[in-house]
């Protein structure tokens, strides 16, 4: 904490320099303040720390990446829709549940949309939600352990893209679906999309408590594409908005097909109608069948539960709960401003943004205002709802954010820059390049009722020339821009690790100070945790064998095993005894047909070991923990399968 | 195997004392569980004539920390001894094992050696008495650099593994 508020002063300090600098130079005293020094602005001095932690979603890396601000430092990757042999994750028994999914075992995902908890529209630190697009998926992470804590499976959405944002006070996690299908899914010629497609929309409710998800209901709207979405907040809490495209209802050459309607929609969700209407028994109940993966941090295991129905709610059954804004050029972006007023849908084929009304939304529908239907689901007159239009200038806007003064912040894929402009006015303030063609873009809680406006991070598609080459692959490059005078300053360049689709931030004294720095050895409830070392001991129940071991600076307990044979399946079950921070151990055997596992303090891993060959296999640990890191090794003697070499095992004798 | 082993030892011993003149800290051979061995192989250490740190009797230091006084009680809080064996067991064990040297010293006989104070700061910020402390840094040294890890022990925790201790 001390070191927070420290560097905040010193920020502070900083800033009176340069505002004092400014005065006495005369009257652009903002502008030449910032061309001051970019570098002093990111320049974190070694043993200090960050003043926000943001976390940047891995794209096809499957995983979440955290930095810290403005820094641009990497500080961890979180592992949570792909195998990660650099800690065992996916790899070991207790975690390999939590890839599990009515597909089987999946190793990878295409992660994109990193939410932070809220209560009350502002950020309150519990935890991360992000999505699974590939296979849809939502995964709860816990913002104290860092860890993937929940991984819920979405029936009949595909490609799940419009999510997973949360509503202001995390009573759901909401995932839409990019694609529609045929729901339920069966087989059927694909050229009868039209009409027979569904796009679902699923509310998944959180516990206040444990944050543990369930599907409390799937709204099943038109085949359309749900592209994004975000929930309303304030005045606007108990709606949600999300973008469509492809109301063409094409299955085919969507580039084209699905450019030709001049508007799509922004889809408006009373969710708290419809949840009302499913609490007094409303909906039809589904079989579908998929995964729920929670992990227990006592036990330190993640367990696979697959459900078998999901209630669904035709929005025509509900009237009054859903609307269509028309909204132009296939929009991306949908983005709520901190108020809840405005709703703004970034037509990517466009150079102008659509801001719709809140209250004129509301007026509209009171005077049922209508400009036909769809499906069924009334259409409000664009002029009706229509706020303003951000006359930009630039090409393909994405997606939103804003700032705590009233400002917004949008990016433009084809131009490859961030222009800010002013809510209400509709004025464009400031344009700046990026480098290149960037997607979204992340002020933190900069969409949430309460953002903090002090820096932006753009996430740029391209790289090119910004770093030194490193063959055709490249890392995705990031800029960081200070937003805390009237004009935007590029401050800073950091490569990305994956592709980052989306992004969230927070200050770090919201994490920092109750973030976890080991499990407690006496609350381990592992059923194969060894909690002092005279536990330590190897069983055979038939060709399965369970070694029960315990780590310490620096040896393992037991380090010499005999009596294994070809052919046994050989569980290592390793407890970690340390009880002081970042002291993990690591462990792995000759010719393990698996990876490595990194056990925290406290925690206890499992490992199988499948040994084909005789002979003596060494093991050691793989993270150097100690002066006698290299003495911390052991030997486990395999046998042929029909050798009666009698079980054994010792430390030091 | 043994024999090997000795040659090995034999070999860096000599090597050892042959840039005596280093200051440099080298580890000896582990002997896990064995009766040392050390008088035959005893490496030359710049207070070689002193009496090793194990053996060393250093009632009057109270160690660095947060410690400062302990008043032992004349009986024995057996309640609180047998929290202290518990706790002995589970954080302990993996090193220190009763009336045998293991990876560190034995806690037998500890109360007729250390100071109460001594203990709990040992126990409760290794690292700070290794620094601070020459006693725990000679330790250290004589157990093959083998840091003691700190157990996020409490002082409550520590003052019954104390209590624990003398019941040795």
């Amino acid at each position: 904490m001390k070191k927070y508020k420290f560097h905040l002063l010193a920020l502070f300090a900083t800033f009176m320099l340069l505002t004092s600098c400014g005065n006495n130079n005369g009257s652009k005293q903002s502008n030449g303040a910032l061309n001051a020094s970019a570098a002093e602005k990111v320049y974190v001095a070694p043993g200090e720390q960050d003043e926000y932690y943001a976390f940047l979603s891995g794209g096809y890396s499957g995983n979440l990446t955290v930095y810290g601000l403005p820094s641009g430092r990497m500080f961890k990757e979180i592992p949570v829709f792909s195998q990660f042999p650099t800690s065992g994750y996916g790899y070991s028994e207790e975690t390999k549940p939590m890839l599990e999914t009515s597909h089987g075992f999946i190793p990878w995902d295409d992660l994109h949309h990193p939410d932070i908890s809220q209560t009350n529209g502002e950020l309150d630190g519990r935890w991360i939600f992000v999505n699974g697009n590939n296979t849809p998926r939502i995964a709860r992470v816990s913002l104290t352990t860092f860890e993937t804590e929940e991984i819920i499976e979405i029936p009949n959405s595909a490609g799940n893209h419009s999510s997973s944002f949360i509503t202001e006070n995390t009573e759901y996690v909401v995932a839409g679906t990019r694609f529609s299908v045929p729901v339920p899914q069966r087989d059927m010629p694909i050229s009868e999309y039209k009409s027979n497609f569904k796009g679902a929309l699923s509310f998944i409710n959180v516990d206040p408590e444990h944050g543990h998800m369930d599907i409390k209901f799937q709204l099943l709207m038109p085949g359309f594409n749900y592209d994004l979405s975000h929930p309303g907040r304030g005045k606007s809490h108990g709606w949600f908005f999300f973008t469509t495209y492809n109301t063409e209802e094409a299955s085919t050459l969507l580039e084209v097909n699905a450019s030709q309607n001049d508007k799509d929609f922004i889809a408006a969700v009373n969710w708290k109608k419809i949840e009302e209407y499913v609490n007094n028994g409303g909906g039809t109940k589904m079989p579908a069948k998929y995964a729920h993966n929670i992990y227990d941090e006592s036990t330190h295991t993640g367990t696979t539960t697959m459900k078998n129905e999901v209630l669904t709610v035709n929005p025509i059954d509900v009237p009054g709960a859903v609307y269509f804004l028309p909204t132009p050029k296939s929009p991306h972006g949908c983005d709520v401003d901190p108020t809840g007023q405005y709703i703004i849908g970034n037509g990517k084929l466009s150079a102008d943004l659509t801001v719709h009304s809140f209250d004129k939304m509301l007026e509209a529908i009171e005077g049922e205002k209508f400009d036909g239907e769809a499906y069924g689901i009334p259409i409000l007159k664009f002029e009706d709802v229509l706020a303003g239009t951000v006359k930009s200038g630039g090409l393909g806007p994405l997606h939103t954010e804003f700032d705590d003064k009233g400002n917004a912040y949008t990016t433009f894929f084809i131009s490859s820059e961030v222009v800010k402009w002013k809510l209400g006015t509709w004025e464009v303030i400031d344009r700046k390049p990026t480098y290149y063609s960037v997607g979204h873009l992340m002020i933190p809680g900069g969409n949430s009722r309460k953002p903090f406006g002090k820096y932006v991070v753009a996430m740029n598609k391209i790289t090119k020339d910004r770093y030194l080459p490193t063959g055709p692959e490249m890392e995705h490059s990031a800029q960081i821009y200070d937003i805390s005078g009237e004009k935007m300053e590029l401050i800073y360049d950091f490569p990305t690790h994956g592709e980052p689709h989306y992004a969230a931030g927070c200050p770090a004294s919201l994490l920092a100070p109750k973030s976890k720095k080991l499990y407690r050895l006496d609350e381990n409830k592992h059923p194969y945790a060894v909690t002092s070392p005279d536990k330590a001991r190897v069983e055979r129940k038939g060709k399965e064998v369970h070694i029960y071991m315990s780590t310490i600076r620096s040896h393992f307990t037991p380090d010499n095993i005999e009596g294994i044979k070809v052919g046994d399946k050989v569980y290592f079950h390793i407890t970690n005894h340390e009880q002081d921070f970042d002291v993990p151990h690591g462990f792995s055997i000759l010719g393990q047909n698996t990876s490595e596992l990194l056990i925290m303090p406290g925690q206890t891993k499992t490992s199988v070991w499948e040994p084909k060959q005789v002979g003596v296999w060494p093991f050691y640990c793989t993270d150097f923990c100690s002066a006698l890191h290299q003495e911390m090794q052991g030997y486990v003697r395999v046998s042929p399968a029909d050798s009666n070499i009698e079980l054994s095992w010792s430390l030091g004798d | 195997m043994k024999a090997i082993h000795r040659i090995a030892m034999l070999i860096t011993l000599s090597l050892f004392i042959s840039c005596g003149g280093k200051e440099e800290k080298k580890k000896e051979s582990i002997q896990i569980g064995k009766e040392p061995k050390v008088e035959s192989i005893k490496v030359k250490e710049p207070e070689s004539e002193e009496v090793p740190a194990s053996k060393r009797i250093t009632l009057e230091n109270k160690g660095v920390g947060k410690i400062k006084n302990i008043e032992l009680p004349a009986t024995i809080d057996d309640a609180m001894a047998e929290r202290g064996a518990e706790l002995f067991k589970t954080n302990c064990t993996a090193c220190h094992k009763i009336g045998k040297r293991f990876i560190g010293p034995s806690p037998s006989g500890i109360m007729k050696r250390r100071s109460p104070e001594w203990i709990m700061n040992m126990i409760l910020d290794p690292q700070l008495m290794v620094e601070k402390d020459r006693c725990a840094k000679d330790l250290l040294i004589e157990f093959n650099g083998a840091a003691m890890a700190n157990q996020n022990m409490t002082e409550e925790q520590a003052r019954e593994i104390l209590e624990y201790f003398r019941t040795l």
